[in-house]
């Protein structure tokens, strides 16, 4: 059976392993540590974390103030929270001056389920692309949170990476060379390219199974870095198969789908489905019943290829 | 640098021109609140602050954070009165290319060690950089200037309590209390007062002083710098907006917005008349 295991675990991990080999990380957190897993490197280096409460804007300016002085900052907290509330802290002390934070956020997306619309994030891939400097990273599972972690700490300047809640499968070996702004192919087809990041990605490879039943040749691309993104494979990708589809847990208005499209149009304009929440807010359930509730499954990948491909004529 | 009452004096006459005739050669930025807290910077900068002007990101430094990033023109005329960078950059202020931004820009400007502009954040940021301090074992000082306005912002109490939590004693604040903000007197739109009983409420030193007091002003930065009780210092200034250019004390409307090139001459003629009389 699949290995399953939360990126947000693999995040508590990544962190002790680089507080041992670095004196100079510190991590802080907004009162949330047992649930993003910092509270792991807490552990660890206790004169090291810094939990500053419930307040999410300083938790921002402080981690730019210990930035300044040397030290590689990990800021963590709840997607929607770490992203909304302090918005202007990141982009006008963080991002302006290209500071070395590093903003890893857990429960991104519609997944985090019984919580409810208020902790749901489906806005923050658009809200944090849309600042210049920053680099924006959604694994698609535990090994690649590692490695965007690991790659974070190692590229001074501004990171945002969002992680899940959930225990999501094993898709990249640990062999697996990740780089940022360098996207994985993970299938290569010839009808269609489907874009997905985060645990849409486990989707589309279930999508790619059902579709090839049907005749249907799809690669499937793992964009775990949305930006900078890899115009390079987009590009490629959209030229061979000469339709695409997105799938991200996100509004379809300005995360994944739309960063795919801002490129084609402007480059290789070809016919793009996005599948994600359209304009909508979540509600309370079970992770798997909000992804279908709101058409983000396998299945709705499938029809979102159909259109693609019926678009392409 | 040992106190001199007689330097300062002369000092921020000087500063205070540079201040007048930059903003007047702009055509805009933020006189008011440059000229109220320019005392209160010019005693840090000159006669507290242990800094290099010829190496200005020296890791030993003290990091100073001007919160009421507003008053870029005066933390612009000390940095290169002390020779940070080119004094003749003054006259391109807020111009396109320029180093000296509409408000201070640490990429850009060699001895601004962050970037503000947006109120309700330097005390935050100083709060990271007192941390860093106090991990890593070194005695620096990290010290702040924030506006009265400023502390309508939430963040500032965020900050504040943090401050006194992580025992923050290398961490000292003046408040430059002109009591005007954009759309009138503090008390008027927001009231933040009383400012000191609030730090203090916090778990913070503070201390109320005359803010153009070049003795009290001196007094107040050596005993927040002194402190080693684990509470972080607020100085409460008391100041006048526009202080020192007679049109504009105490006149809400110079808080953003530039004399005409006629006012701009007056008081330069003005500034220039004080300076003369204090030649020796």
């Amino acid at each position: 059976m699949t290995e399953l295991k939360a990126t947000r675990d693999a995040y508590g991990e990544a962190l002790v392993e680089i507080g041992k080999n670095n004196n100079d990380v510190v991590v802080l957190d907004a009162d949330l540590s047992a649930s993003t897993k910092t509270a792991k490197f807490r552990e660890h280096f206790p004169d090291r974390f810094f939990n500053v409460g419930v307040a999410e804007q300083n938790l921002i300016n402080i981690a730019a103030g210990l930035s300044t002085c040397g030290k590689t900052v990990f800021a963590s907290s709840f997607a929607l929270f770490v992203t909304g509330r302090p918005w202007e802290q990141i982009r006008n002390t963080v991002a302006y001056s290209n500071l070395n934070v590093k903003i890893v956020a857990s429960h991104g997306g519609i997944s985090v389920g019984a919580d409810g619309s208020s902790h749901q994030s489906l806005e923050d891939i658009a809200i944090m692309r849309v600042i210049p400097n920053m680099r924006v990273i959604v694994p698609c599972d535990a090994n690649e949170s590692r490695n965007a972690v690991l790659a974070a700490a190692a590229t001074p300047g501004p990171f945002y990476i969002r992680l899940g809640r959930e225990k999501v499968p094993m898709i990249t070996g640990s062999g697996n060379k990740f780089k940022v702004g360098k996207a994985e192919v993970l299938r290569d087809g010839k009808d269609v390219t489907v874009i997905a990041c985060g645990i849409m990605v486990d989707a589309a490879l279930r999508a790619a199974d059902i579709l090839k039943k049907d005749g249907v040749e799809a690669s499937v691309i793992d964009m775990h870095t949305i930006k900078p993104i890899d115009t390079e494979t987009i590009m490629k990708y959209a030229g061979k198969t000469g339709c695409v589809v997105t799938a991200e847990e996100h509004s379809i208005i300005g995360g994944l789908g739309a960063a795919v499209c801002e490129f084609l149009s402007e480059n290789h304009p070809v016919p793009v489905y996005r599948i994600g929440t359209r304009d909508c807010f979540g509600q309370s359930g079970e992770p798997a019943s909000l992804l279908k509730k709101y058409n983000m499954t396998p299945e709705n990948i499938c029809e979102g290829v159909k259109k693609a491909i019926k678009m392409k004529k | 640098m040992k106190f001199d009452e007689g330097f300062l004096k002369r000092k921020t006459a000087e500063l205070r021109l540079d201040i007048v005739e930059m903003i007047t050669k702009a055509g805009s930025g933020h006189p008011g609140g440059s000229l109220s807290a320019i005392d209160l910077l010019a005693v840090l900068y000159y006669c507290v602050m242990n800094i290099k002007p010829g190496d200005p990101k020296w890791d030993g430094r003290d990091r100073f954070i001007l919160s009421k990033g507003h008053a870029a023109p005066a933390i612009y005329s000390i940095l290169s009165d002390m020779g940070f960078f080119p004094k003749e950059e003054l006259s391109n202020l807020r111009q396109i290319g320029s180093i000296l931004q509409g408000h201070p820009d640490m990429q850009r400007v060699p001895g601004i060690d962050m970037s503000t502009g947006s109120l309700g954040q330097g005390l935050s940021i100083a709060v990271g950089m007192a941390i860093a301090g106090k991990l890593d074992k070194k005695d620096y000082g990290v010290y702040a200037l924030l506006g009265d306005g400023e502390l309508q912002e939430g963040q500032v109490w965020e900050a504040a309590m943090a401050a006194a939590h992580y025992k923050l004693d290398n961490l000292m604040i003046a408040v430059d209390n002109n009591g005007l903000q954009i759309d009138g007197s503090l008390e008027e739109v927001m009231n933040p007062y009383p400012i000191e009983g609030k730090f203090r409420a916090f778990g913070w030193n503070t201390r109320l002083i005359d803010g153009h007091n070049f003795g009290e002003i001196f007094d107040a930065w050596t005993w927040a710098r002194s402190s080693s009780d684990g509470k972080p210092s607020a100085i409460i200034a008391k100041t006048v907006k526009g202080k020192g250019v007679y049109f504009m004390e105490n006149v809400v409307g110079f808080h953003g917005k530039a004399p005409t090139k006629e006012e701009g001459r007056d008081a330069s003629v003005k500034l220039k008349d004080t300076l003369d009389k204090m030649k020796p």
